[in-house]
């Protein structure tokens, strides 16, 4: 068991000194966003963050996605109580563990439980993959769900039927050796690996301890690499919708942002006793909107990692339902892949590459598309806002490159001359009164 | 009808202050659909015996399109004037026939220095019920009716039962769209598309909402906000003219009222 010990440790060790690094290279990913303050309201955002990513009630809004996804979660943080015990007997050569603190009728009972929980969350897997592949939901086959979003998809099921099958198979060899070999605890048959048992009962005590070990380093392995996968994957929202939902916005779901950049200068061009030309310590070079996606706020990168493309925002889209090319997932993914795209450009040459979000990724059509219904953020199981992101990106297209499409350009003028966005007079402001068509 | 509306400016001189400004809005003072909604709802106003002034030519545009366009400097523009405007007339309360114009007051002039009490006709209206001011007569209309949730109105700002609760007094034969309140579909018109063309796509935003309205067979369709009004509208005119009328909640209101 000695060799079986190191390994496991250098394994272990490895996996978490990557995770480690690849998740501060994602924090610092998020950091290259501009400044939002988000830190009011803490025992509401508190709240927020356990009714919408805890307690999931927005996923309700599709109940039969909602159920299983409810499973699989709760599957996932339950079974990964039986990881700390396969930690511990990889790192000491202990087997079972935790059978030494607790009768084993109460071990048993358990693991029977984590068991039961490997089943249903297996059902759901296949379920998940059948509602991907067969059943062929639209919203999981729009434009964006190219080859590697749909891969990363079926990845992430395939990889959790497999977990769950071998941690049901060693259960099984385990049943089996408990009456022939001593190493193994005499803690009973499980509730469910024992439909298994009738599989693998012909087969030798080494055959057996070679099933038993194989699922066990297959189990914990897999769920190393999971770890690290993770990182690279829409399967993030496991760690990060927790963080969206407590950093997102509080106030109306129709309030934009005022820029307040914007509001000092407008305050300086009404004000005739300002003299625009005293103002020396004025060095506000702000760019106005967003065109790239460092210049968004870190909230809104957050929101990009956090997204798990589920499509629920693109399948109530006013614009993407009707054919346009907008779709706010799109929007999303974009910014988390440019984002991303940015943060490994500054690590390899100290500096941005050429690309932008506005432009490289995001095209205007897109941006122009919007309704600004706000059907998406409303729709989202964990509060993000892609709308946000379209406004910055149309703040930077109209204030800074002043290529609105021409029929805005239009309106702008007539705001501009007459106070409204049609070509009337301002006096003729109160025809209405007698004007009874 | 003679309408009974004043300016503040005509009210200041003689040192009137009404309890509420009624924000007409762009659409609701120049627009040929949308004035008709703005004569229907002082109508209700007057009925009720409601305090209230406009702001005549001193009203420009709340900035709503602007901003939602990324022309964050004309909405501020606007927005600045706007409340140097109505601070300067000590206004308090708010009401707006236009659910962008609602929103924009209510959520977004606060941080530049405008605090009021803002309300949507449709709230107000219901209030006015409640509170008995004026009286409608119960299910006096026979047609079917469907009530279209503005945005704005719905999921920005959660206001959907106060016009379902009036329609419901005039109509036993109200039916809902399977798309509504916070699964609703937009007309179309926000975020500035109204003054635009739509990108190329497979169908028109309002064209797919109006057949949802008309499928419920409903001769009605009940709306309060001018650009769900044109665009509903103009879909009845693209798919079957004649089949529906497109009513703002204050005109099925000042209809009814006995």
């Amino acid at each position: 068991m000695y060799l079986g010990n190191v390994i496991f440790l250098i394994v272990f060790v490895i996996s978490i000194t990557f995770f480690t690094k690849n998740l501060t290279r994602i924090i610092s990913n998020i950091k290259l966003g501009k400044d939002i303050n988000r830190t009011d309201n803490k025992r509401i955002r508190f709240l927020k963050m356990i009714r919408i990513a805890l307690g999931q009630t927005k996923m309700f809004d599709r109940p039969i996605a909602a159920f299983f996804h409810l499973i699989i979660y709760i599957g996932f943080i339950i079974i990964n109580i039986e990881v700390i015990e396969i930690i511990i007997d990889g790192v000491f050569g202990t087997h079972r563990f935790l059978s030494n603190f607790i009768s084993y009728s109460s071990y048993n009972f358990f693991i029977s439980t984590f068991e039961f929980l490997a089943v249903l969350v297996l059902v759901s897997c296949v379920v998940f993959l059948y509602r991907r592949n067969i059943q062929r939901i639209k919203r999981f086959h729009s434009p964006e769900m190219t080859s590697w979003p749909k891969s990363d998809a079926n990845l992430i099921l395939i990889f959790e039927v497999l977990l769950m099958s071998a941690f049901l198979v060693m259960n099984a060899a385990d049943t089996l050796l408990q009456s022939l070999d001593s190493h193994y605890h005499a803690v009973g048959a499980f509730t469910f690996s024992s439909f298994l048992v009738p599989l693998i009962d012909h087969l030798s005590a080494e055959k057996l301890i070679f099933i038993e070990r194989f699922c066990w380093w297959f189990h914990i392995i897999g769920i190393l690499l999971f770890l690290n996968y993770v990182l690279i994957s829409k399967h993030l929202h496991i760690f990060f919708a927790f963080f969206s939902a407590y950093y997102s916005k509080l106030s109306n779901p129709s309030k934009l942002s005022n820029l307040s950049s914007v509001t000092s200068e407008v305050k300086m061009m009404l004000d005739p006793n300002i003299d625009p030309f005293s103002n020396t310590n004025n060095t506000n070079t702000e760019k106005f909107g967003a065109q790239d996606a460092d210049d968004l706020n870190w909230v809104q990168i957050l929101n990009s990692y956090s997204c798990t493309e589920c499509g629920r925002c693109t399948s109530v889209c006013p614009a993407n339902i009707t054919g346009k090319k907008l779709s706010p997932r799109k929007i999303l993914m974009d910014t988390r892949d440019r984002i991303t795209e940015i943060g490994n450009s500054i690590s390899k040459k100290k500096n941005k590459d050429e690309n932008f979000l506005l432009g490289g990724y995001i095209h205007p059509e897109e941006v122009w598309a919007c309704t600004t219904c706000n059907a998406c953020g409303d729709a989202c199981p964990i509060e993000l806002d892609p709308m946000s992101i379209i406004i910055d990106l149309r703040r930077y297209l109209v204030m800074e490159k002043s290529s609105a499409p021409s029929e805005l350009n239009t309106m702008f003028n007539n705001i501009e001359n007459n106070g409204a966005p049609w070509q009337y007079n301002l006096n003729d402001k109160m025809n209405w009164i007698n004007d009874d068509k | 009808m003679q309408l009974e509306v004043k300016t503040m400016a005509e009210l200041l001189q003689k040192n009137i202050t009404p309890d509420f400004l009624y924000w007409v809005g762009s659409a609701g003072s120049f627009d040929d659909r949308a004035k008709k909604i703005t004569r229907a709802f002082v109508k209700v106003l007057n009925y009720a015996n409601v305090s209230f002034g406009v702001l005549g030519v001193e009203e420009s545009t709340s900035g709503d399109v602007a901003k939602r366009a990324g022309n964050e400097f004309l909405f501020q523009m606007q927005a600045l004037a706007n409340i140097e405007v109505m601070n300067s007339y000590n206004i308090k309360k708010i009401i707006t026939t236009c659910p962008h114009s609602f929103n924009i007051l209510k959520n977004e002039y606060p941080d530049l220095g405008g605090n009021y009490e803002v309300y949507h006709h449709s709230e107000f209206v219901h209030d006015l019920i409640k509170s008995k001011k004026i009286t409608i007569s119960q299910n006096s209309i026979d047609e079917v009716m469907t009530y279209h949730d503005p945005c704005y109105l719905g999921r920005g700002n959660n206001i959907y039962n106060q016009p379902r609760e009036i329609i419901m007094r005039l109509s036993k034969n109200f039916i809902e769209m399977p798309r509504n309140k916070r699964n609703s579909l937009c007309c179309g018109a926000g975020g500035a598309q109204m003054f635009k063309e739509a990108e190329k796509g497979s169908a028109e935003i309002n064209i797919v909402r109006t057949q949802e309205a008309l499928d419920t067979k409903s001769k009605i369709i009940v709306t309060g906000c001018p650009f769900c009004n044109t665009m509903m509208s103009d879909g009845v005119k693209n798919i079957n003219e004649g089949a529906a009328l497109v009513k703002d909640i204050a005109e099925v209101v000042a209809e009814s009222l006995i």
